[in-house]
């Protein structure tokens, strides 16, 4: 299964447009992946070919006439619709003046004006650089992914690999010394926690609550339980249902950081979030 | 340390219980008590020691098993009664060379007589005979050539190493309940406890003095906490599964896990009541981790506690069964409280620190706990035992400088106690004298924590 995962993260990170926002998915079978991932194919082979086409039927543009100063380019981008839903369409129209070589990121070189249609599967920023005589300028515009509707396919559940953007968005908390009161930084951190799990409504989480090496086994094996306990109560007052999250109690018997200093027992003393499989 | 005889020592056939107490209370009224008068009172570590000595014994057959044997019976012997608590033991170098390996072969005056000045002398022979060792003991009073024998032992079993240390504990065992004012020794007892020996924490057991450890659990995951039941059938503890801790048993009659009904939650800490029929332990199946006392098959879970904060280690009063003692974060930092069995008539037993892991001596009378007085980051001082006098909440400290004391568990003589000690941030178990004296490790290098000693 380890392997498995491993070779799902490595063709992750063959094909960014598929990784950090895509729709979680749980359970998700190579069958599907390697179906996402001639899809891309497709759609690249798509892309390149109307470069190509473009290229080849439009007239070259005309020598400027020699000046002794080139007029600096100027470019704009837009995109509509802004906001979509995963996989919708979104036409992106440009227009430059005195550029002589025009890209989008993510497309490739473009006419110096033009439209086109692209389907993001998540929130992106299309990034227009016009290059002329004169210097060069970039544009942007930003095509805002709703985040998927809650799925009723296990297709949709969070897959593996997003094992990293958990990791990212949801973080930690941390508590004071023998204390399992949230601080209000952490309320605003939790706050953050709950906004990811809310978006991703099919990933269960489970609290781990540790304790520093400090102090008495079986005290600290129940305030690692109070620990955990307090983040999950701040998480459903925050909205996340009560049944998506699960806690265990570590107390000291697993550590963070093994130093004998405040800064590793800081460390020790937290909530943990993990994805519950 | 020689001491004039007392004359009362000489008679034997006197309840020893009731001439312990009424010396320790004459010794209080006449001197005044000093804070380890009550202490020595309520344990029964008598107000002075009787001064015996152990012979090594006479090796009876040509057997070659014989020396290893005896050696060991002799060794084993010789630590019981100096661990006992209650001896002032004539050492080795100064005791007559003789091996009296009977009554007739005994000259009591070499006993008596100064260096040795023993009150007491235990001696006799050991054989090895046909695959089994035999062993015949008997415990004389040196200052009583008349009638001297107090005691008359056979020991006859399989020729073996441990059995050999059986034995020795036997006779041990029987001088003591003799000389102890009735209360059994403890060197058949037995201590359970946590190792990380295998790579993993499991529950492990040993003999009293450390000697014939065992594994007991096998289970790959986390366990703690063990705790044996008052018939040294089941051993019940806390185990770390995919659904968090829960309480679970195991049979050392089966010699297998058996099916306990865990609460849901993070659910730990389990104590027997001294009759068996019962468990308590802390549970965070509601909100907070809360005091539950069930039945010892699961049933009729009732909570105990309702008080903010975690609530831990419960221990039962083995006296009367009607109240317990738990840990309690109410206020903050951890505290021991006192509650009768229906939540009632709560007490605050410590006044401030960082108080954990009680546990209550066999007569009811003391809590033994770790207590760190002055606990904060950066503060000085340590974790140490202390015993309190529950009625009086007078205590006083056991260990002192050395390490991070934790775990404290009462010998069911109530003389001694079981304990865990960190140093560089290595647990090892400890055992001492419930006044703190004869302070000794039981395991080495191996990561040994939360003792529990057996209750017979």
């Amino acid at each position: 299964m380890n392997d498995f995962a491993l070779e799902m993260n490595n063709m992750d990170g063959a094909i960014p447009e598929f990784s950090q926002n895509e729709p979680t998915k749980r359970g998700i079978t190579l069958r599907n992946y390697c179906r996402l991932y001639l899809t891309s194919l497709a759609i690249f082979a798509a892309l390149a070919a109307a470069n190509g086409c473009k290229k080849q039927t439009a007239p070259p543009p005309p020598p400027l006439p020699p000046a002794m100063t080139a007029p600096a380019p100027t470019a704009t981008i837009s995109a509509s619709p802004t906001v979509v839903n995963p996989g919708d369409g979104v036409s992106l129209l440009w227009h430059t003046t005195n550029a002589t070589d025009v890209s989008i990121d993510g497309i490739g070189k473009v006419p110096t004006s033009g439209t086109q249609t692209v389907n993001p599967t998540s929130s992106t920023n299309y990034h227009l650089v016009a290059r002329g005589d004169g210097g060069s300028i970039d544009a942007t515009t930003r095509v805002t992914v709703n985040p998927p509707m809650a799925p009723a396919a296990a297709e949709t559940a969070p897959a593996m690999s997003d094992d990293a953007s958990f990791r990212q968005n949801v973080q930690d908390v941390f508590f004071d010394y023998d204390s399992y009161d949230v601080s209000p930084e952490n309320q605003s951190l939790i706050l953050k926690d709950a906004a990811y799990l809310t978006a991703h409504p099919m990933i269960k989480v489970v609290i781990g609550g540790y304790c520093d090496e400090r102090g008495s086994t079986e005290y600290n094996l129940a305030l690692g339980e109070n620990r955990a306990s307090a983040v999950k109560t701040a998480l459903v007052a925050a909205g996340v249902g009560a049944e998506r999250i699960r806690t265990v109690s570590y107390g000291k018997e697993k550590q963070f950081c093994s130093e004998h200093d405040e800064s590793c027992w800081q460390q020790n003393r937290r909530g943990q979030f993990s994805i519950d499989r | 340390m020689s001491k004039k005889t007392e004359p009362i020592f000489r008679r034997i056939s006197f309840s020893l219980a009731l001439t312990f107490a009424s010396i320790a209370v004459v010794a209080g009224i006449c001197t005044g008590a000093s804070a380890q008068d009550w202490v020595r009172t309520g344990t029964n570590l008598g107000a002075q020691k009787i001064r015996i000595a152990a012979a090594d014994f006479a090796p009876s057959s040509q057997d070659p098993q014989t020396p290893a044997l005896k050696t060991t019976f002799d060794a084993t012997l010789f630590n019981d009664l100096n661990n006992a608590g209650i001896f002032d033991l004539v050492s080795k170098s100064i005791a007559p060379p003789s091996m009296p390996a009977s009554p007739q072969q005994i000259n009591l005056g070499e006993w008596a007589n100064a260096p040795a000045s023993a009150e007491m002398v235990a001696f006799g022979s050991l054989a090895v005979n046909g695959g089994r060792v035999v062993v015949s003991g008997w415990l004389f009073d040196a200052k009583n050539p008349q009638s001297p024998q107090i005691l008359g032992k056979q020991y006859n079993e399989v020729a073996s190493q441990d059995n050999a240390r059986l034995v020795a504990h036997r006779f041990a065992d029987e001088i003591i309940l003799r000389l102890g004012g009735g209360i059994n020794g403890i060197a058949e007892t037995h201590i359970f406890y946590v190792s990380a020996k295998s790579g993993t924490k499991e529950i492990w057991e040993m003999d009293y003095d450390g000697e014939g450890t065992r594994q007991i659990t096998h289970l790959g995951a986390i366990s703690l906490s063990p705790h044996v039941s008052p018939d040294n059938s089941r051993v019940a503890f806390a185990s770390l599964g995919n659904g968090g801790w829960s309480i679970r048993m195991f049979s050392l009659v089966l010699n297998r896990p058996v099916t306990f009904p865990s609460p849901g939650g993070t659910t730990q800490s389990p104590a027997w009541s001294a009759d068996g029929t019962k468990l308590a332990y802390s549970s965070s199946r509601s909100a907070d981790t809360q005091i539950y006392i069930g039945d010892a098959n699961g049933a009729g879970v009732r909570a105990v506690t309702s008080f903010r904060g975690p609530n831990v280690s419960p221990v039962w009063n083995p006296k009367t069964g009607s109240q317990i003692a738990w840990v309690g974060g109410r206020t903050g930092l951890p505290q021991i409280y006192l509650a009768d069995i229906d939540g009632g008539n709560v007490q605050r037993m410590t006044d401030g620190g960082y108080a954990t892991s009680p546990s209550w001596s066999p007569n009811g009378q003391f809590l033994a706990f770790a207590w760190d007085r002055k606990y904060g980051p950066g503060a000085p001082g340590g974790q140490d035992i202390y015993i309190m006098d529950i009625a009086s909440k007078r205590w006083t400290q056991l260990t002192h400088d050395a390490g991070r004391n934790d775990f404290p568990s009462w010998a069911p003589d109530g003389r001694h106690i079981v304990f865990e000690r960190e140093t560089n941030h290595r647990p090892e178990v400890w055992s001492m004298l419930a006044d703190g004296s004869q302070q000794q490790p039981l395991t080495r290098g191996g990561n040994n924590s939360m003792p529990n000693w057996s209750w017979k």
